[in-house]
């Protein structure tokens, strides 16, 4: 889900870097705040952190407990659904119990958006460290670091993740904690398309003037990286990482919800989800508020992203740019100019929930400059 | 002509990428899931196993092998076939063999062939459902820009981006067979058995991944569309007095829908690979679902059978996304 | 079957024949004969872009007639709203939110009021438009001759797919694209920038319109090749009698090729008239200052050369005798194997201290690369670069370089005064208050506002950015600067700012030059010797007075021949020249 196309421009002739002012954080702001979807996004975000964050305040609040089991509030002749309507909620249990355990459901969302957000959140943040490392290392480190991590990086692009995830998980012991262990295997699977991103943006941003004029004042491949590479790298690593949130909780969910990621008691939405479909016609609140839950907030995810995308880079929305390489080669031709014609990039779509596919890898990213031939 | 031959050695080098790409992920897995903590002995035996009765398990496996030897009979397994032996009797597994499942010593291959009817069943149905949703809405929205088609359908995409699939099922499944009972609850009927029965019951997984899956290709579509539709070649048309509906249908598309075949090509190798959580939620005898109970009863062979056949089905939609985005876009070739 | 029809009989859809439309309504085109009618009329013709809240007015007020087969040139630098003028003649502006007012009449058809349906009769069969870029300008996806035949078919639904495809071969021959059968069924990035231009002129062709719309149709190409397109668009207007109207920057293009001319800035016409009385004795003290700023490749350099040698002379520390910089025997190749390209091949050049050398070539000839090499951001793959005597092994401050793009050269994401201060905080030995001194300093040096120092790169414009580049290059405090195209991307007149700046610095600091550039003029106007590059080799160089006035090479004698020139009677001649020229070898 939250799947994202970023197809190159034809023409790179336009550096990239280059295009147009630099937003600070001052004119990123200013452009959000034109979007009222987005800040409603952000503001129901805001809303649900905080209440993950004070979750055991809020549960303690309410005088309910996450694990405090409540066999009276389960009727066990209708398999363990809850007493009364709405799924027994009532003053005490405001969203009604868990069936089969009776567990209070407001205290089980609050506690299992805790799970679910950290573990998305977690994952993302080691998918974007692992992918600059791998990407700048790959863009900087010479011819063989880059043959070696460009097609490391392919595999993991290529690979479903939802099927890698899933079979990683059955040769770890069963006792080592789950939400670790999920944050580990999307982190360290997920993290191809962030390593694309930013070796192509550092090849491009390599080849263009600026770099080089570093260089001719003295400064070392360090300084160049860090003032003259990063900086600009923020940006698409930002947008990237706007994507890859939401498409991480659905990708959690996804596990828990097939009995693979989170497990019992600890609650998660999608270890809530997990039971839905045995308990879908007794009992339609429980299956209903978790997943409106989870709807809720990977819609303002995708929609704040998509905002964000805007916001940084209003010229570039919906589009990566790739640039000339390195050293531009000039080829003696017949009284032509030379035009790097880049191609067409699919290469940097989150995956999808079901199949775990990523975006087509189409062609190379490094822009095939095609000298032009002469008649 | 010339082109013809770069195409075609641009093809065959794909291939031959795709096959390498195959051979290393066959090593990864195998080392993943045999050398890494756990006993794969123990765990085919079973939980009641005393040490003896896992060592037999450990020889009959070969497990007791060093590990290249291990990995090299798993080889020729593939291509030739292998023999288990236990005791006295001998089992044999003939090629492609993946191995035996722990839990009903199946050959592995067999298993596969056997969830592969459901699974192509609904990649292929899924497949031709959100091709012509997605590309017709993304269409549709990028050539309505600015009007109130355009944004009924950015909400209705942004909506279905945001609804991960199982969500998307249980609510098929809540409104359309539990509330409205338009539809029986699905239970899959193979094809060749009765092909009515197999439509009707496949209608709502087809639905389910289909809208699912749509939801990106609107978005690939119109972002594509809108792309080529600001490019410079398109002006040139319009100032040449092309009409718009040609200037859509010739250029436009022409330059907008391969990363979306391309992409299409992609997921189709994926789908058949097994959509994991539609299978599941509709009790489709599929791969996916094969997959699923074989982690859960930690049977390893068939975990890393379902897992390389998914990712061959991956790898080789992967090159022919490459080459059909070549074929449309030759620049791509190099010269 | 060459669409040689005579103008008016064969443009379907339109009501053609009715060109008289408002007679004797545009006294300001009093150099053109009030003869029949004109083909395209403006009147008062205003442009306003939406922008932010308000908008801006890109074109005020203009008018002026072109008559059936007459040739007018619009130039102007950029944002001078040419290019919208000639937009607007085929309404391409329908649709994009921008307000036309007052009247745009092409063969009696009102633009501004015309439906869709004349709208489009009008595009590509009366008038039509040759673009700037002709690679972007292509369906990449489409072999050129079926893109042709696909506008015939636009205009005339009865031809028949066959038809149209023989059409489009004879046309493409028509414009000299060799072997015009076999090519038509390439796709545009298979030709040459030339020949790709070539096929967008054949396609404008295709409908025989009466006048053809040329938005910068040379600007991305080669000079060579530039003389080329415009010597086919001449002869295409001589034998056919299609108008033509030419929008550019190059006084020099439009010089050679059309009668009259207009003189735009900020939207409005500043002068008008006749090619030769406007170049030849221009009213105006704005034409004047264009004028001036050009440089010429035919007069030698104003600046008497002995003054700058003294202040080179100065600068102790060099071996008085040896060279400052020094390329031996230079090669350069890129990629491997099959691939493998040489960039530069063999090349040993001198530079003096204090002194200017040129290098100039087309697209392609290995100049940047060979620029790239003397300060050592490429190594050679054979040869050596030495500087003062001993080998260059890399970057030094001593060398710097300045470079094309003001718009990449800069990091958008810095400061100017960062971008400027960085070798001085490399270089470790100043302090924060020091180098922010010394920046302001620098900024000052070279005619900037030393306050500038936290502004960012878009906040300048062209020429003050390329100012910020020649800042940086001076922080280290060189003995040499390379500068790589350094004007190339600026407007005439902010062009000349700059190559003074350079010459004053250069008088100044002692420095020495190297000035790579594909433009003849430039270089002559600022070198001491030239240096002519082809194809990664060096086939003349020499005093730059020698080289120009008696070029030994042929390349050289036919980058020459190429340049265009301010007189119109002088580029006649040339173009005459070159008809002969071109008789022995095949065009492209």
């Amino acid at each position: 889900m939250a799947v994202r196309q970023e197809t190159a421009v034809r023409d790179s002739v336009t550096p990239l870097g280059a295009t147009g002012p630099a937003p600070g954080p001052g004119g990123v702001w200013r452009r959000l705040r034109t979007r009222p979807a987005a800040l409603a996004s952000g503001g129901v975000l805001a809303v649900l952190v905080a209440a993950a964050l004070a979750a055991p305040l809020l549960t303690a609040l309410a005088g309910q407990d996450p694990y405090a089991y409540h066999g009276d509030l389960v009727d066990s002749a209708r398999g363990g659904a809850p007493h009364g309507a709405f799924g027994g909620a009532s003053g005490a249990h405001w969203l009604g119990v868990e069936p089969g355990t009776g567990r209070d459901l407001f205290a089980l969302l609050l506690h299992g958006a805790r799970v679910s957000l950290l573990v998305a959140a977690g994952a993302t943040l080691l998918q974007v460290v692992v992918g600059l490392a791998v990407g700048l290392t790959a863009a900087l480190g010479g011819r063989w670091a880059d043959r070696l991590l460009s097609r490391v990086t392919d595999v993991m692009v290529a690979l479903p993740m939802l099927v890698l995830a899933i079979a990683l998980t059955t040769v770890v012991p069963g006792d080592f904690p789950r939400p670790l262990l999920l944050v580990l295997v999307m982190g360290l699977l997920g993290w191809g398309g962030v390593s694309r991103v930013v070796r192509a943006r550092t090849m491009a941003l390599r080849g263009l003037d600026f770099v080089a004029a570093a260089r001719l004042g003295g400064s070392g491949r360090l300084r160049v990286a860090r003032r003259e590479l990063l900086p600009s790298l923020a940006a698409p690593v930002l947008t990237y990482a706007a994507i890859l949130l939401p498409s991480n909780i659905v990708l959690e969910a996804s596990l828990s919800f097939l009995g693979i990621g989170v497990k019992p008691p600890t609650p998660s939405w999608g270890q809530l989800l997990s039971t839905a479909t045995t308990w879908y016609r007794a009992d339609p609140a429980y299956v209903l508020l978790p997943s409106g839950l989870l709807f809720v907030t990977v819609l303002a995810f995708t929609v704040l992203g998509d905002a964000v995308r805007a916001a940084l880079d209003p010229r570039e929305a919906s589009r990566l740019r790739v640039g000339t390489r390195g050293e531009r080669a000039e080829r003696p031709l017949e009284g032509g100019e030379s035009v790097h014609v880049g191609t067409r990039l699919a290469g940097s779509g989150a995956k999808s929930a079901d199949t775990g596919t990523r975006l087509p890898r189409t062609g190379a990213e490094s822009p095939v400059p095609h000298e032009e031939k002469a008649p | 002509m010339n082109a013809l031959l770069s195409g075609a050695r641009f093809t065959a080098k794909r291939l031959v990428g795709a096959a390498l790409v195959l051979l290393v992920l066959s090593v990864a897995l195998y080392s993943l899931f045999y050398l890494l903590p756990g006993d794969p002995a123990r765990l085919a035996c079973g939980e009641r196993c005393d040490p003896s009765q896992v060592a037999q398990v450990r020889e009959r496996l070969g497990l007791d092998e060093p590990v290249h030897a291990q990995y090299a009979h798993f080889l020729q397994g593939l291509f030739t076939g292998r023999d288990y032996s236990a005791g006295t009797s001998v089992r044999h597994c003939a090629a492609p063999c993946l191995g035996l499942s722990h839990q009903n010593d199946q050959p592995v291959s067999t298993l596969i062939v056997e969830g592969f009817p459901a699974t192509l069943s609904l990649a292929v149905g899924a497949m031709t459902l959100c091709l012509l949703l997605g590309v017709g809405t993304g269409l549709l929205s990028a050539l309505r820009r600015g009007g109130i088609t355009e944004r009924v359908l950015t909400v209705l995409t942004l909506a279905g981006t945001g609804t991960p699939v199982f969500l998307l099922g249980l609510l098929l499944l809540m409104v359309v067979c539990a509330y409205l009972r338009w539809l029986p609850f699905p239970s899959y009927v193979p094809l060749a058995e009765d092909p009515e029965q197999w439509a009707w019951n496949m209608l709502l997984p087809w639905l389910t991944l289909g809208l699912f899956e749509s939801a990106k290709y609107a978005r690939l579509t119109r972002a594509s569309t809108l792309e080529v539709l600001a490019e410079d070649h398109i002006r040139t048309f319009r100032a040449y007095g092309v009409g718009e509906r040609a200037v859509v249908a010739r250029h436009a598309l022409r330059g907008a829908l391969p990363p979306v075949i391309a992409l299409g090509a992609l997921d189709l190798g994926t789908m058949l690979g097994g959509a994991m959580i539609t299978e599941s939620l509709f009790g489709l005898p599929g791969l996916g679902r094969l997959l699923i109970g074989s982690v859960r009863d930690v049977d390893l062979p068939v975990v890393v059978g379902v897992v390389l056949v998914i990712g061959t089905a991956v790898v080789v939609a992967n090159a022919v996304a490459d080459v059909l985005h070549a074929l449309a876009d030759r620049r791509v070739l190099p010269s | 079957m060459t669409p040689r029809t005579a103008p008016g009989t064969d443009a379907p859809g339109t009501d053609a024949p009715d060109t008289d439309a408002e007679p004797g309504a545009v006294p300001e085109a009093g150099a053109v004969p009030p003869a029949s009618g004109a083909l395209v009329q403006v009147d008062g013709l205003t442009v306003d872009f939406p922008v932010g809240g308000g908008t801006v007015r890109a074109v005020d007020g203009l008018s002026f007639r072109l008559e059936a087969g007459g040739a007018l040139g619009i130039v102007g630098e950029s944002g001078s709203g040419k290019s919208t003028v000639a937009q607007a003649l085929l309404g391409l502006h329908r649709g994009t939110g921008a307000r036309l007012g007052g009247t745009v009449r092409v063969d009696g058809t009102d633009v501004g009021a015309a439906s869709v349906r004349e709208l489009r009769a009008l595009r590509g069969a009366t008038a039509a438009m040759v673009f700037q870029d002709p690679l972007s300008s292509l369906d990449p996806y489409l072999a050129v001759g079926a893109q042709i035949a696909e506008v015939q078919r636009a205009h005339d639904p009865r031809l028949s797919r066959r038809a149209a495809r023989r059409r489009a071969v004879a046309v493409l021959d028509r414009v000299g694209v060799p072997d015009a059968a076999r090519r038509a069924r390439s796709r545009p990035h298979e030709f040459s920038g030339g020949q790709r231009q070539r096929v967008l002129i054949a396609m404008a062709l295709a409908c025989a319109p009466r006048v053809i719309v040329a938005d910068e149709p040379t600007t991305a190409l080669d000079v060579t090749v530039q003389a080329q397109i415009l010597d086919l668009l001449h002869e295409v207007r001589t034998e056919t009698g299609t108008g033509l109207l030419l929008v550019s920057h190059d006084l020099g293009v439009v010089a050679g090729s059309v009668d009259d001319m207009l003189v735009m800035r900020h939207g409005r016409v500043v002068e008008r008239g006749p090619v030769a009385r406007v170049l030849g004795a221009p009213a105006e003290p704005y034409t004047r200052e264009l004028l001036a700023a050009v440089p010429r490749v035919e007069t030698p350099r104003r600046r008497p050369p002995d003054l700058r040698k003294r202040a080179g002379a100065g600068t102790g520390g060099t071996r008085a005798d040896g060279p400052l910089l020094e390329a031996v025997g230079v090669r350069r190749e890129f990629g491997r194997g099959r691939d493998r390209t040489v960039a530069v091949d063999d090349v040993s050049l001198t530079v003096a201290a204090g002194e200017t050398l040129g290098v100039v070539g087309e697209s392609g000839s290995g100049k940047t690369t060979l620029g790239r090499m003397l300060v050592r951001l490429l190594a050679p793959t054979r040869g050596t670069v030495r500087y003062d005597g001993r080998a260059l092994t890399g970057v030094r401050g001593d060398v710097q370089m300045v470079f094309q793009d003001p718009v990449s050269s800069l990091n958008p994401r810095r400061s100017v005064g960062e971008s400027v201060a960085d070798p001085l905080r490399a270089a470790g030995t100043l302090t924060d208050a020091e180098v922010t001194r010394r920046v302001r300093e620098l900024l000052e040096r070279v005619g900037l506002d030393p306050d500038a120092y936290h502004r960012y790169p878009h906040e300048f414009s062209g020429g003050q950015r390329q100012r910020v580049g020649i800042a940086r290059a001076l922080a280290p405090e060189p003995r040499l600067i390379v500068c790589d195209e350094p004007v190339s991307a600026l407007d005439v007149t902010t062009q000349a700012q700059i190559l003074e700046l350079l010459a004053r610095l250069q008088g100044e600091l002692g420095l020495a030059l190297v000035l790579i550039a594909h433009d003849l003029a430039v270089v002559r106007q600022v070198s001491d010797r030239v240096a002519v590059m082809r194809r990664g080799v060096v086939v003349e160089e020499g005093p730059v007075d020698t080289v120009y006035d008696a070029p030994r090479d042929p390349y050289t004698r036919a980058l020459l021949a190429a340049v265009p020139v301010l007189d119109p009677v002088e580029a006649a001649a040339r173009r005459a020249a070159r008809r002969g020229a071109t008789a022995e070898h095949a065009p492209g």
